[in-house]
């Protein structure tokens, strides 16, 4: 396989299928995903410490000790995290990428919606956040972009429901 | 919407067939209440009854019971409550028959240019509407109770879940008409139409003697699954006896059933190592149900095209069979146990947007042909996917089932990915094609997965850390969720971004020129 082709340089081996700018989150969004991410991270590392009390067996002790490391590194990578996430309204899909270690890109075509979720957690209500959640009769798409601010929440809402309405497509 | 104030339209006669998709409200088949919980009833008063053969007996004949016992029969009898006991019964009887017939009274539906409705319930009123352009397929089951009474249920199909309209029961020929009214109404054909097409093939009736009645009965239960003036032959394909069981056996379920039981009864015998009969002997019973269902469901298996859609039929004593409709087929994947590959047998599973909840019988199949030649695959595939029957698409399905050669028209995995998929690597790969995503997936048990791009609902590209150390990258298209993952792992990574970005422009393009919604509509 050739690598020499037109599209511009990655970083070795990694993807960037549609080059180009992505409209990006609120920095806020950090804190959300770092206070979600350090309970879950605690929760593991409690729930992982259960063969140890189990069986006593101190070497045991090691994998909770893996586990926070682990959860130590994924908080202290939260903002790149919140970085990479991005969105793009192309003229017929929708654009999202998301993750550094583990990449994600969905497009989905405006035609497929069939609804369109606003959500807020209770930290992002305090931070004035809200998440746009796509849903298409397909389980696996998946599509969310979280951590926008409430105006430009709606405001996307309103363009992608306008959007599908336009391009409207059966089943 | 105007409402009629009660069901003008419903004779109470055993059904001729009328038009029940006049837009007027209609009952369903007077046997209704029997088929849907009658028999159990039925079954139960039974059981009492034979319980109490001996006493009833011993009351009649004379000769009173035994005393002792203190069993709240002996008390009733022993204080001379009988006819009030008889009353209590006999009230409670004519309760339960007064709500079985008043739940019939109530429940009625109707059919018009638009949409079709459905209301029920005594004391929780329902009322159902579901528009006919949504339709995702229509069944019709007949369980061997309902088959005796001549009756059929009717299941309207439409995406998500639970969300089907039943009509059970329909008066069997009465369910096939109206199958037709519906789905050419939902084609988009005008209702003047549909009523000259409807007239065109009125059936004969029977004279109204009741052994007019148990004749026709019994031709309606050996008829052919399918009505042969309704489907052109050349599109028929069948299940042959022999090829079922061959394919049966040489399923890799049978061989895992086989390997299992030798297994057990090598470790119970010889090691005596009784306890793992506890652990395999469930699974066993799981496992070999699901090959006697199989083989009996496939027995009358028969799949044709009809002018509204392919229609799937199954099953020997209770039959079932599905319609479905253009434009609804949203992936199809053809794939091979290992041990079928020297008879080049394939079986063909799609994924549909409904999915109805029913156990018996109305269960919707998402096999559409259990076992088939190459010839007979590529039938099906023209009735599932009549876009893809040109030769170059052909040509491509030839070589989704080939082994993997140069030139095939597919773009595979570099040879790093062996890395990962040690045996399919040559095989995994893709052909992009305006109406259809083809993924070419497995060297031991291969499949190829066909998905309509005026179907598909996303696409998207995944990477994790493993595969980006060899360059490596996932393509997931998506569609509604049914047996087939359509994905293909271990891409080149820059072969699979420019993968991604042609799916979802193909997939925008197809969307934007599908009509099958209206099927008819030119």
């Amino acid at each position: 396989m050739s690598e020499n082709t037109d599209v511009p340089v990655v970083p070795r081996g990694g993807l960037d299928p549609v080059p180009g700018e992505w409209r990006r989150v609120s920095p806020r969004y950090v804190w959300v995903d770092l206070v979600g991410s350090i309970i879950s991270g605690l929760v593991a590392t409690a729930a992982s410490t259960i063969p140890f009390w189990v069986t006593q067996l101190p070497w045991l002790l090691l994998i909770p000790a893996v586990v926070l490391v682990v959860a130590l590194v994924n908080a202290a990578i939260t903002p790149r995290r919140v970085r990479a996430i991005g969105y793009r309204l192309r003229d017929d899909d929708l654009l999202v990428r998301r993750g550094i270690l583990f990449q994600r890109f969905a497009a989905v075509p405006y035609g497929r919606m069939q609804l369109v979720d606003v959500n807020r957690g209770p930290l992002a209500r305090a931070l004035g956040l809200a998440e746009v959640k796509l849903v298409t009769a397909a389980a696996a798409s998946n599509v969310t972009v979280p951590g926008l601010p409430m105006a430009d929440a709606d405001e996307l809402r309103d363009r992608l429901v306008e959007l599908a309405e336009s391009r409207r497509a059966g089943l | 919407m105007s409402e009629p104030a009660a069901a003008p339209g419903a004779s109470s006669a055993p059904a001729p067939v009328v038009d029940l998709a006049d837009g007027e409200w209609h009952r369903l088949h007077p046997a209704t209440p029997l088929l849907r919980g009658g028999f159990a009833f039925v079954a139960v008063a039974g059981f009492v009854l034979a319980n109490l053969r001996e006493r009833i007996l011993g009351l009649f004949l004379g000769g009173g019971p035994g005393d002792g016992g203190g069993d709240p029969i002996d008390l009733i009898v022993r204080r001379g409550l009988i006819p009030i006991a008889l009353l209590v019964v006999l009230v409670v009887l004519i309760v339960i028959i007064t709500i079985f017939w008043l739940s019939w009274r109530v429940h009625t539906f109707r059919i018009t240019d638009e949409l079709d409705e459905v209301r029920s319930g005594i004391l929780f009123r329902t009322n159902r509407r579901g528009r006919l352009d949504r339709i995702q397929g229509i069944n019709v089951g007949r369980p061997l109770f309902a088959r005796l009474f001549g009756a059929a249920r009717l299941d309207i199909n439409v995406a998500g879940h639970d969300a089907n309209v039943p009509l059970a029961y329909l008066s069997g020929r009465n369910a096939d008409a109206l199958r037709r009214l519906i789905l050419q109404r939902a084609s988009g054909v005008r209702a003047a139409e549909s009523a000259a097409a409807a007239g065109a093939t009125a059936l004969v009736e029977h004279d109204g003697t009741l052994g007019g009645i148990v004749t026709q009965r019994a031709r309606e239960f050996v008829a052919p699954e399918l009505n042969p003036q309704l489907a052109p032959p050349e599109s028929v394909v069948t299940m042959h006896p022999g090829r079922l069981l061959g394919s049966t056996v040489l399923h890799d379920r049978t061989i895992v059933f086989v390997l299992l039981v030798v297994a057990a009864a090598v470790l119970a015998s010889a090691a005596h190592m009784f306890f793992v009969l506890f652990g395999v002997i469930p699974v066993l019973l799981g496992v070999g149900s699901q090959i006697v269902r199989r083989f009996s469901r496939s027995l009358r298996y028969s799949i044709a095209a009809t002018p509204d859609g392919v229609r799937v039929g199954y099953g020997l004593l209770s039959t079932n069979n599905d319609t479905i409709p253009p434009g609804r087929v949203h992936s199809v994947e053809i794939r091979q146990p290992l041990l079928w590959r020297p008879a080049d047998w394939w079986e063909v599973r799609v994924n549909l947007a409904s999915h109805s909840d029913r156990q018996e019988g109305g269960r919707r199949t998402s096999t559409i042909l259990p076992v088939g030649s190459r010839a007979e695959v590529f039938r099906v595939l023209e009735l599932v996917l009549p876009d893809m029957v040109g030769d170059g698409s052909r040509e491509l399905v030839v070589a989704g089932l080939a082994r993997a050669a140069a030139g095939d028209g597919y773009t595979g995995s570099p040879r790093r990915a062996a890395v990962l998929r040690w045996f399919s690597w040559r095989r995994n790969g893709f052909a992009l094609e305006p109406e259809a995503v083809l993924l070419r997936r497995g060297a031991i048990w291969r499949s190829l997965i066909v998905v309509p791009t005026a179907r598909m609902q996303s696409v998207s590209l995944r990477q994790g850390p493993l595969l980006r150390m060899l360059r490596l990258a996932d393509v997931h298209v998506h569609t509604v969720s049914g047996p087939i993952r359509a994905t293909l792992e271990d891409l080149d990574a820059v072969v699979a971004a420019e993968f991604f970005r042609d799916v979802a422009a193909a997939a925008i393009l197809a969307a934007a020129a599908d009509r099958s919604h209206r099927w008819r509509t030119a």
